[in-house]
């Protein structure tokens, strides 16, 4: 959940595990070795790359009827549609649904929107038992911990890790560190709560307008057992994964598991298109699609912003984003960590609470550079810096101007004078030379792991006037 | 990243725009830079009246006062010759955010015009003046550190790498993640102190295992940042802007 908690100290904190810092470089070096192999051709990636951009681009364009259309196909399929403005309403409708039910158990598969709902803390507050079935969730919530990769969940976590923690919460079974036997010991104490569950729940990662298609993207197969085994299906989504047209699925489901895992096809991909028919002999009873908006129709109605919703939520930005790398998913403090939460998450939350998000990237654009649906990420968080800072209210973006500092802004007001006037730059840089010996360059904590800089005894304007370089 | 790029035949006169960095603490890199091009037949002109691309405060958010020094910029270098910047950060600023910057003015189309006249230096010397260098100095080994920008805004990573290549006693190594920024940032260095530091100090010891003697880099901001903790650590690995170097190794007999 987004809370105002010091960044700087869990950076801190991040910084000082060796274990963690061990762990993030080797995953992260090897989901981008996988990402790379996968696309060996240039060119073809870049037409692919350019392909999902226009399909989401387009799929925004026109969000508000496609969402209309989606609701209406799904109507028709026998998906009950629901609507939910905020995190508070959609935690109510899925009550709703389980209360109906009488259901005490509800089995998950994967899902960042649930996340962002908090649904877990939620339902168990009102006494019903939330059970995550992806293993690296099950972990996490063995464990109580957040996720801390959108893709890989428990990625912070080492085999070692895991070992112990089952042994500590299943004290009966033997310890293991062994990936397949730990693997094998999770599945065999979720398998039977899969039948006990009155409810499956799962994400979605395209909905498709013109079918009514809830599209799912999985590798263990547990989000085909939590969306056919239990009698009711509650699909949870954001209002932007729409898009319009089955054929736009395949070229979005390639860039999707290349970018993300660097698998050509991942073991399952779920098309859900209604509940049990008549005649059918399994498959839920009932299907229902709750359509989150919390915060993104105002992040939709800025021209530049709206492109933050385009995100297909494959991570590979984060596997890429040397900061991340660095201090992982935990650090942000957000549902969604790395380049891409550091443009949603502020936006969502305001940038009072999250502004120092984007001021947290050297903008180096790795993250642009990978993503398969080309979200300018670091062109977007300029732009969040400006609406940080700026002192106008004209913007939409929540928390706008609450990071300007009457310091900051009268810095910045004396680099502009000093830097439009010609003369007097060139006064400085006279005056800057003359004093080099003494003028305390690179203060604070540049120098703690750095030599400063020096001073040149000539600037280059003097030097290119002695060499006898024309000024015009 | 970058669009594919048409690049013009040799001009007669070029202008070359310093950067408020090489400016003051490298000199010497821009002065090699313009050497370098005089060298090659073209006439160098340096206005006098040139400061800062406005970068640093267009990434601190403060875009009225970057508009402000760029337009002093624009002001400089109105004939139309090309504008050689011996930096991948500035060259980036002035090439694509420009446009940007001025989105919403009437001259918009001038303001795209001057920057499609901005060139990286090492792209400018491969590219319009199909320059061939002779490698006068001892062998050495150099690595090469990429700036982002000049990596992913200008995509002109290998004009940097064809240049230090064409230098026949250069053994040019290769770092490990060479495509990985060196947490310099501009005001990231200062405002977040802790990943920086652990990012240079990575890039260092990734530049050290090389064995390399030399680090060269296309950006100035990258050098000081790399180039002063590898002195903060007392590393023995040198550090120059590619421009300084190249000159140095071939301008003795035709200096
Ligand atoms: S922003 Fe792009 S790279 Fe990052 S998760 Fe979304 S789609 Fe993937």
């Amino acid at each position: 959940m987004q809370q105002r908690v010091d960044f700087h100290s869990r950076i801190e904190q991040a910084l000082g595990n060796p274990q963690l810092k061990a762990s993030l470089r080797s995953a992260m070096d090897g989901l981008m070795a996988n990402r790379k192999a996968c696309f060996p051709d240039a060119d073809a990636l870049e037409a692919l790359r350019l392909r999902g951009a226009q399909i989401r681009a387009n799929a925004l364009s026109k969000l508000p009827q496609l969402l209309l259309q989606l609701e209406q196909r799904c109507t028709q399929n026998g998906i009950r549609v629901h609507w939910a403005e905020s995190v508070d309403e959609a935690n109510g409708i899925v009550l709703g649904i389980m209360r109906e039910h009488q259901a005490e158990l509800l089995i998950k598969g994967k899902s960042m929107v649930s996340e962002e709902m908090d649904l877990n803390r939620f339902l168990e507050a009102q006494g019903i038992e939330c059970l995550e079935s992806d293993l690296g969730e099950y972990i996490l919530q063995l464990a109580g911990e957040p996720p801390s990769h959108i893709v890989a969940p428990a990625i912070h976590k080492t085999r070692q890790d895991i070992a112990r923690l089952f042994k500590e919460k299943f004290p009966d079974i033997p310890y293991s560190d062994d990936v397949d036997t730990l693997t094998r010991n999770a599945r065999g104490i979720l398998r039977k709560k899969f039948y006990a569950a009155s409810a499956g729940l799962s994400g979605v990662n395209f909905a498709v307008a013109e079918s009514g298609t809830l599209c799912l993207v999985e590798n263990e197969g547990n989000g085909r057992m939590c969306t056919t085994v239990p009698p009711v299906h509650i699909a949870v989504t954001g209002i932007e994964k729409v898009v319009e047209k089955l054929a736009h699925v395949p070229p979005l489901l390639k860039l999707l598991t290349r970018s993300a895992t660097g698998q050509h096809i991942t073991t399952y991909f779920n098309m859900i298109s209604g509940p049990r028919r008549t005649g059918e002999k399994d498959g839920p009873k009932e299907v229902h699609l709750v359509l989150l908006d919390n915060g993104r129709s105002r992040i939709y109605e800025d021209n530049e912003l709206v492109n933050t919703l385009r995100c297909i939520r494959c991570g590979a930005c984060m596997n890429h984003c040397p900061i991340y790398t660095r201090i992982g998913g935990h650090a942000y403090g957000t549902t969604i960590p790395g380049p891409i939460g550091s443009i949603l998450e502020p936006q969502k939350a305001g940038l009072d609470n999250l502004g120092e998000l984007p001021v947290a990237s050297t903008l180096c654009g790795a993250c642009a550079e990978v993503c398969p649906v080309r979200i300018p990420i670091p062109t977007l968080l300029n732009r969040l810096r400006y609406e940080r800072i700026r002192s106008d209210h004209d913007g939409a973006t929540h928390g706008q101007g609450s990071g300007r500092t009457r310091k900051e802004a009268a810095i910045w007001k004396a680099w502009s004078w000093l830097h439009r006037s010609p003369v007097r730059y060139r006064l400085a840089l006279t005056l800057a030379t003359r004093l080099r010996k003494i003028l305390p360059l690179g203060l604070g904590p540049w120098t703690r792991v750095r030599k400063p800089p020096r001073i040149a005894a000539k600037n280059l304007h003097r030097r290119a006037r002695e060499e006898g370089f024309n000024d015009r | 990243m970058a669009e594919q790029k048409r690049y013009p035949a040799k001009p007669k006169k070029a202008y070359f725009f310093a950067t408020c960095l090489v400016d003051l603490l490298y000199p010497e890199a821009g002065l090699a830079g313009m050497q370098l091009i005089r060298r090659e037949g073209v006439e160098v002109i340096f206005p006098q009246d040139q400061t800062c691309c406005g970068q640093p405060a267009w990434n601190s958010g403060y875009r009225d006062e970057a508009r402000e020094v760029a337009l002093r910029q624009l002001a400089c270098f109105t004939d139309n010759y090309p504008i050689v910047v011996p930096s991948g950060s500035c060259a980036g600023m002035m090439r694509h955010h420009y446009p940007e910057m001025f989105r919403e003015r009437a001259d918009q189309a001038s303001i795209e015009a001057f920057s499609s006249r901005v060139y990286e230096l090492t792209e400018f010397l491969v590219h319009v003046l199909k320059i061939e260098l002779k490698d006068l100095g001892k062998p050495i080994k150099v690595a090469l550190h990429t700036s982002c920008s000049a990596r992913r805004e200008m995509g002109v990573a290998d004009e940097h790498e064809a240049l230090l290549k064409q230098l026949s006693k250069v053994e040019l190594m290769t770092q490990a993640r060479k495509e990985e920024c060196c947490g310099f940032g501009g005001t990231f260095a200062v405002k977040q102190p802790a990943i920086s530091a652990e990012m240079v100090s990575d890039k260092a010891n990734a530049i050290a295992d090389t064995g390399a003697d030399l680090l060269v880099s296309g950006d100035c901001g990258c050098l000081m940042n790399i180039g002063g903790h590898l002195d903060y650590r007392d590393a023995a690995i040198e550090h120059r802007h590619i421009a300084s170097f190249i000159w140095e190794r071939t301008h003795a007999t035709e200096g």
